[in-house]
């Protein structure tokens, strides 16, 4: 068990050293890097933080201040899926705040919370750009839905536990 | 032969996850299994700019408008409008929604005016001959064989052009400086990381008409004497993002970019930046902070971006709507573009609308519009029949006001004579079940969240107004905060180190004047004057009967 972790952060760390050659990256492309690490690794823990640091020739204290500056990047672990529900105004007063209580109240976490089982986080974030479907949920990267009602929330969730 | 009829699909984000990229594959099929594929051609298109809840699609030349839920609805149009030449009525979309007419004043009738949007909707944005079928990289072919650089920023100047990310600065005298200022490397940067609550549109643009934004871009390295540029976009908009590295890649294939640009010995190199979920990197010096792989915090104005900005050397940075303006401009010439709009901001606006209203959705119309045309003849009035309560204009940093300012017309000056902003064209419609204290809390919060910390001003004085905010929603408010409000506000003014902390105040002092009673209710009354806000109750003792 243990060992086939340590093999996956390998093989992780390998992605990196390639993403981080082909495109030649120096300081100036940490965010670049960043981006990527926590798109193989999901968070951004201290010794990935360390790692780049080494890499990119840079103090770590540098990669921790932007990694902690953009409220893209976390240390923590997040959920398998993250539900982001948009809280700007156009959102907001189409009953956003409602939608993130069900939320939950669904999923029995708070604001930024990942469930027990780990398969879900919740996260309240700035306009979304899609206001014209207000109010808007968006589910990982991909999945959009809009003029959404609270009690269409338990429907939502089950798209992602079957 | 050119095909008779053509299908246009839209396949901008929200399309898509309504279903949109199915739908299209759903249409080749049928058209496919009906043999009708000599006659109909399907495509993608970005956005029509009107937002329903099913997907949008258009059929040329006779130019109806279908909206479609699901498969059965496909198989209609296909069926109705394709084989047997009839209109499937209910499917329908009254084509007044994508042309609307409007008038601005009793004589002149003025229509949705397209500059920036006139491909967005039209043409497959994933597909750079078509961009180039519609006048696309003329006026880049116009510049390099026939204009000086100076003579391209001559033509910018004249036809005054003003900034769309929010300040309004002209965008001829910007570009003026920077060309003026001597350099080893200069940068050409747009402004793409569209933070401003309530603000769609350079979204629509860059899914909808990537090519334009690269086009205009590489005018302005020409004219500036920059060989470099990037686009800053927003991490989350992921079909931007697409569609721009799309047409990057097609643009150096066709040689549009690159070394040697159309054999005019011009070089000019494009790359996209990705900003990571902070509102305060919209500002520009913040923005170069990030590019260079840095915490984007601002930086100390002056010098300014045109002496010193990405890397300390001289750079042009603008937002994408003003970008895309400049192709046409050199096309039809400065007096053309003063034509359209006020005097003081000749041309377009692109409004977002949302909010409590009937279409939501973006609108190009000329600067100087009304309010009031905005939102009852564009967007159709106030959903479910509500009443009117306020509109936010301009975004988070813009004005709320009442009904009575609704026959003001927006351009950059409406700020200054009539205290209503036009910031990023936002028509933020709130109605009769909102209160203005729980909205100003939101907005208050939304600052307070990406107050960069930088500074004393903003830092502290975004968490002590939300903090009298959140007491006045509860019940515990006190009079002598209204004054204390507009005081931190004022200080903020005056000594905020960024735009962020000194726009604090607008959104504020306009809420606050304008809806002072209903402060005054929610402090003097025992009881939530509305029921939106949760007033605590004073604690009681629990006395066991
Ligand atoms: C806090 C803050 C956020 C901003 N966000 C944006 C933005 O998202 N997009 C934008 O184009 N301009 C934004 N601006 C304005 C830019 O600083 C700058 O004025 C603009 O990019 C200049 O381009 P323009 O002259 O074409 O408008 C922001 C300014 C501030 C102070
Ligand atoms: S005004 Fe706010 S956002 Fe701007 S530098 Fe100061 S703390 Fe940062
Ligand atoms: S406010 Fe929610 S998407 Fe714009
Ligand atoms: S929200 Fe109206 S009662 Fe405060």
């Amino acid at each position: 068990m243990e060992k086939s972790i340590c093999e996956q952060h390998e093989k992780l760390y390998a992605e990196l050293d390639k993403f981080i050659e082909e495109i030649h990256a120096d300081g100036s492309a940490l965010i670049e890097v960043l981006h990527k690490a926590q798109q193989l690794f999901g968070h951004l823990p201290v010794e990935v933080q360390e790692y780049i640091a080494e890499k990119l020739n840079i103090p770590v204290s540098k990669v921790f201040g932007v990694v902690t500056f953009y409220s893209f990047f976390t240390m923590k672990p997040r959920g398998k899926h993250q539900i982001k529900v948009c809280l700007g105004t156009a959102c907001y007063v189409k009953g956003a705040d409602r939608l993130m209580d069900r939320f939950k109240e669904e999923l029995g976490v708070e604001e930024d919370g990942v469930t027990k089982d780990g398969l879900f986080s919740l996260h309240g974030v700035r306009c979304l750009g899609a206001c014209s479907m207000a109010p808007v949920v968006m589910i990982g990267e991909n999945d959009f839905y809009g003029r959404v009602t609270p009690d269409e929330v338990p429907k939502i969730i089950r798209n992602y536990t079957k | 032969m050119p095909k008779s009829n053509v299908v246009l699909v839209s396949v901008d984000s929200n399309s898509v996850l309504k279903g949109a990229k199915y739908f299209k594959n759903l249409f080749q099929q049928l058209v496919d299994e009906y043999k009708l594929s000599d006659f109909v051609e399907v495509l993608e298109t970005g956005s029509f700019g009107v937002y329903k809840d099913g997907v949008i699609i258009a059929i040329y030349p006779e130019e109806v408008y279908y909206e479609i839920k699901d498969a059965a609805d496909v198989k209609k149009v296909v069926e109705e409008h394709l084989l047997k030449g009839r209109r499937a009525k209910d499917l329908e979309l009254d084509a007044e929604l994508f042309t609307r007419k409007l008038s601005v004043e009793a004589k002149k009738v003025v229509e949705e005016t397209r500059i920036v949007l006139r491909n967005a909707g039209v043409i497959d944005p994933t597909n750079i001959n078509e961009y180039i079928a519609r006048d696309g990289y003329m006026a880049l072919a116009k510049v390099l064989n026939e204009m000086k650089p100076q003579e391209v920023v001559e033509v910018v100047k004249e036809s005054g052009l003003r900034g769309r990310g929010g300040a309004g600065f002209p965008t001829g005298l910007k570009w003026e400086f920077t060309m003026k200022t001597d350099a080893d490397q200069k940068y050409v940067i747009c402004n793409a990381d569209e933070g401003e609550p309530g603000t769609f549109k350079d979204r629509l643009i860059m899914e909808g008409d990537p090519h334009s934004l690269i086009e205009a871009m590489t005018i302005a390295g020409y004219a500036v004497g920059a060989t470099k540029g990037y686009i800053y976009i927003r991490g989350e908009y992921y079909g931007s993002i697409q569609n721009i590295q799309k047409a990057i890649k097609d643009a150096y294939e066709y040689g549009l970019l690159g070394e040697d640009i159309l054999g005019s010995g011009f070089t000019f190199h494009l790359a996209v930046r990705l900003g990571a979920g902070a509102y305060v990197c919209g500002e520009e010096t913040a923005l170069m902070e990030s590019i260079e792989g840095k915490a984007g915090r601002p930086r100390l104005k002056p010098p300014y971006p045109p002496v010193s900005g990405l890397y300390s050397k001289p750079t042009v940075i603008n937002n994408v709507e003003t970008f895309v303006n400049v192709p046409q401009i050199i096309l039809n010439g400065a007096d053309w573009f003063k034509s359209i709009g006020t005097e003081s901001s000749p041309g377009t606006k692109v409004f977002s609308l949302c909010g409590n209203i009937v279409n939501r959705g973006i609108v190009e119309a000329p600067m100087g519009t009304t309010v009031r045309d905005l939102i009852y003849k564009f967007g159709g009035g106030i959903a479910n029949g509500k009443a009117l309560k306020m509109v936010q204009t301009g975004g988070t940093a813009g004005t709320f006001i009442g009904p009575d300012k609704l026959d003001v017309p927006l351009d950059f000056d409406s700020m200054k004579n009539y205290g209503v902003s036009l910031g990023s064209g936002v028509i933020l419609v709130i109605d009769e079940d909102n209160c203005a204290v729980d909205v100003l809390k939101n907005a208050m919060e939304f600052f307070e969240h990406e107050s960069c910390g930088k500074c004393t001003p903003c830092r502290e004085g975004t968490k002590m107004l939300v903090h009298m905010l959140n007491d006045i929603s509860k019940g515990k408010g006190k009079r002598e905060y209204l004054d204390a409000m507009k005081n931190i506000a004022s200080t903020m003014l005056d000594s905020a180190f960024c735009g962020l902390g000194q726009s604090v105040p607008v959104p504020l002092n306009s809420m606050l004047n304008n809806f002072e009673a209903e402060f005054l209710k929610h402090i003097e009354s025992k009881e939530s004057p509305c029921g939106i806000c949760k007033f605590e109750k004073p604690k009681k003792k629990l006395v066991k009967s």
